[in-house]
């Protein structure tokens, strides 16, 4: 597969290259709001969101910067960018759809320390993706994150049956299954080339 | 948050722009202080690696310019021309040694971007330098310092068909062992995603820029206009 | 009442060793993961990060801290993240100037400290509340604390992924590298053994406070 090709870059950010469990981005929420397949998937969605509405954002910021020379305000920018579409994103949700702001109310905030964000901002422009792979790559970073929190939260509503020793319980255990995760999925490495 | 904010006496919304101002202000001023001092030191780091790395590529190679070169023609860098850069290289008496080109493909973990030399007078590859990959530790990245692998690329084979418009021999990554044309490159056994991304990058890049390379050959002038006169083939003296 | 008044803390040994043992931020309060997982694949790496944090760390807590009775509650967030990410910016653009291969090593991970919760969480729980030398001291320790952490990863994984520490090699050349340990995987690997072996100790202290507790109880 062409690697600027949009398939490509949806499936190598969400399967291959995944933004947890190989590039170690957004680990935080991933040890957090794992416990529960439902905050899990409501987690997913509102990061999912986020990333979509931040990585336009990304798209368009940079634009300007490169256009006015001032790139050495890159960073600068994007995070005020991230935190106030967080924001936007909370009063929006608010106002028209209640239900869905009190499923997701909680999880707004702590989007916004969440460095799978700017990560995929960052990451699409060292790439220099234009407008539409940018699109793919940050759904492709979204699905990829719902995902492996979906995993890792079956997984551990599973373990809260067993009985383990008393050492490794808690951080420590979520951490070696996160491992033995992480070794799952290089198993898709090479998903997408043209040559087995 | 916001309800918390609402519960409280408002601080004046003066004050808040003042802080944000000042501290924009501020963080502005130490960014730019900052990006100043190091802009020279930066710039000049890159190009000693861009340095380093085209002349690993390109042997007997001591000074380089660079060109834009497309289908349409050939310009030095500067100009607002469209197209892909090469770095073009020379020896101590100012002749081309060699052409250096970027290329990337798709690896086993991720895109592998790499430098290659191009010898126009024996129209083979001379050399490549991996610039950026994420292989496998202890099986793909051998792609970068295997000695065998690289050895491959010592006069790899990039002959133009007859018609000049693309190779004469597709350039290939073939099985650990069975290497028979010089066109061809000895895959790493346990590697062979790796290889074959190389073989299908240098080939890719290969059909399209060495026909454009002969094409405009005598584009090429060093940077200082020491150069050899009428035109005399240089670099035969390399094999 | 705008701010609530806090104690101010005396500026003791403890200030800065908390930081170090008790209250670490990557051991015990599993904090800023990202950089601790991703950069620890090499000792070198595991340093440089180590000492970026730091820096960002001290820098950003002293004027957090020295600005602290100017900065309204509402903005408070907004302001700590923009002196944070000026901090970051001027460690990314120094980096590059030391040295372009470890910057190309490091990859997005240096920008990406803006977003480490250490960082933040230091601002806004104790450098804002606190006078400019506890908070000073404090944030070193806390540094130095993310460092050694990051230097407890780095160098098992290098030793047991390439078989070398700092690029020298330690064990004999039989010695097969356990690959996986500088891959992704072996990050949760180590850190999950890490942490294991920290409650081990903390379960076994315990256990043998609360029997010499039980003895003297015996005792009286």
């Amino acid at each position: 597969m062409d690697p600027e090709s949009v398939q490509f870059i949806f499936l190598n950010a969400a399967i291959v290259n995944n933004f947890v469990l190989a590039l170690f981005l957004g680990i935080c929420p991933f040890l957090g709001v794992s416990a529960k397949k439902e905050t899990a998937w409501n987690m997913g969605l509102a990061t999912m969101f986020v990333m979509l509405v931040s990585s336009v954002c990304a798209y368009g910021i940079n634009l300007l910067l490169v256009r006015f020379n001032i790139e050495f305000l890159r960073l600068i920018s994007y995070i005020a960018v991230i935190a106030s579409a967080v924001q936007l994103v909370e009063m929006a949700l608010k106002k028209f759809s209640p239900g869905l702001s009190r499923a997701m109310g909680i999880f707004l905030p702590l989007i916004t320390t969440n460095c799978a964000i700017l990560g995929l901002a960052l990451f699409q422009t060292f790439r220099e993706y234009n407008f539409v792979q940018s699109l793919a790559f940050s759904i492709g970073a979204g699905v990829g994150f719902t995902l492996a929190l979906m995993l890792m939260s079956g997984l551990r509503e599973k373990l809260e049956l067993a009985r383990v020793p008393s050492v490794s319980q808690g951080a420590a255990m979520s951490l070696m299954l996160a491992g033995l995760l992480s070794l799952a999925f290089m198993g898709f490495a090479g998903l997408g080339s043209s040559h087995a | 948050m916001s309800e918390g904010v609402q519960a409280r006496p408002q601080t004046s919304s003066l004050a808040m722009l003042r802080t944000l101002g000042g501290i924009a202000m501020i963080s502005g001023f130490l960014v730019v202080l900052v990006f100043q001092w190091t802009k020279p030191i930066i710039a000049e780091n890159k190009r000693i690696a861009i340095e380093k790395a085209v002349f690993r590529v390109v042997p007997n190679a001591v000074s380089r310019r660079d060109f834009i070169l497309a289908p349409e023609g050939l310009s030095p860098v500067g100009k607002k021309a469209k197209g892909e850069t090469v770095y073009a290289a020379y020896n101590a008496k100012g002749e081309l040694q060699g052409v250096a080109l970027e290329t990337v493909a798709t690896g086993y973990q991720d895109v592998i971007r790499i430098l290659y030399g191009y010898d126009p007078q024996c129209e083979c590859v001379t050399g490549i330098k991996v610039l950026k990959m994420t292989e496998t530790p202890g099986l793909g990245d051998k792609i970068a310092y295997d000695p065998d692998f690289l050895k491959n690329f010592h006069g790899l084979d990039g002959k133009l068909s007859a018609d000049k418009s693309g190779l004469a021999h597709p350039i290939a990554a073939v099985k650990h062992g069975s290497k028979s044309e010089p066109w061809q490159i000895d895959s790493i056994s346990g590697a062979t995603i790796s290889s074959k991304a190389i073989g299908r990058m240098i080939n890719a890049s290969g059909q399209r820029m060495f026909p454009l390379i002969q094409r405009y050959l005598s584009g090429f002038r060093p940077p200082v206009t020491v150069a050899a006169q009428g035109g005399e083939p240089p670099g035969s003296d390399l094999q | 009442m705008t701010t609530v008044l806090h104690k101010q803390e005396q500026v003791t040994l403890d200030t800065f060793l908390r930081g170090i043992w008790e209250e670490n931020p990557v051991f015990v309060m599993l904090l800023g993961m990202c950089p601790v997982l991703a950069v620890t694949n090499s000792t070198l790496n595991a340093i440089a990060m180590g000492l970026a944090t730091l820096f960002v760390l001290v820098a950003s807590g002293t004027l957090v801290s020295l600005l602290r009775k100017m900065i309204p509650r509402e903005v408070r967030i907004a302001t700590y993240i923009i002196i944070i990410a000026t901090f970051v910016t001027m460690v990314d653009y120094t980096i590059q100037a030391i040295s372009l291969d470890l910057y190309n090593s490091l990859g997005a991970f240096i920008q990406l400290i803006v977003v480490n919760c250490v960082i933040l969480g230091r601002a806004e729980a104790y450098a804002s509340r606190q006078r400019v030398g506890a908070a000073v001291v404090n944030a070193l320790g806390m540094g130095v604390g993310f460092t050694l952490a990051l230097l407890c990863l780095g160098t098992v994984r290098e030793l047991l992924g390439a078989g070398t520490i700092l690029g020298y090699p330690i064990f004999s050349p039989n010695f097969e590298p356990w690959v996986v340990m500088i891959l992704p995987p072996g990050g949760f690997f180590v850190l999950g053994g890490w942490l294991l072996l920290f409650e081990w100790i903390k379960q076994r202290r315990e256990r043998r406070t609360l029997q010499a507790q039980g003895a003297t109880a015996h005792g009286s």
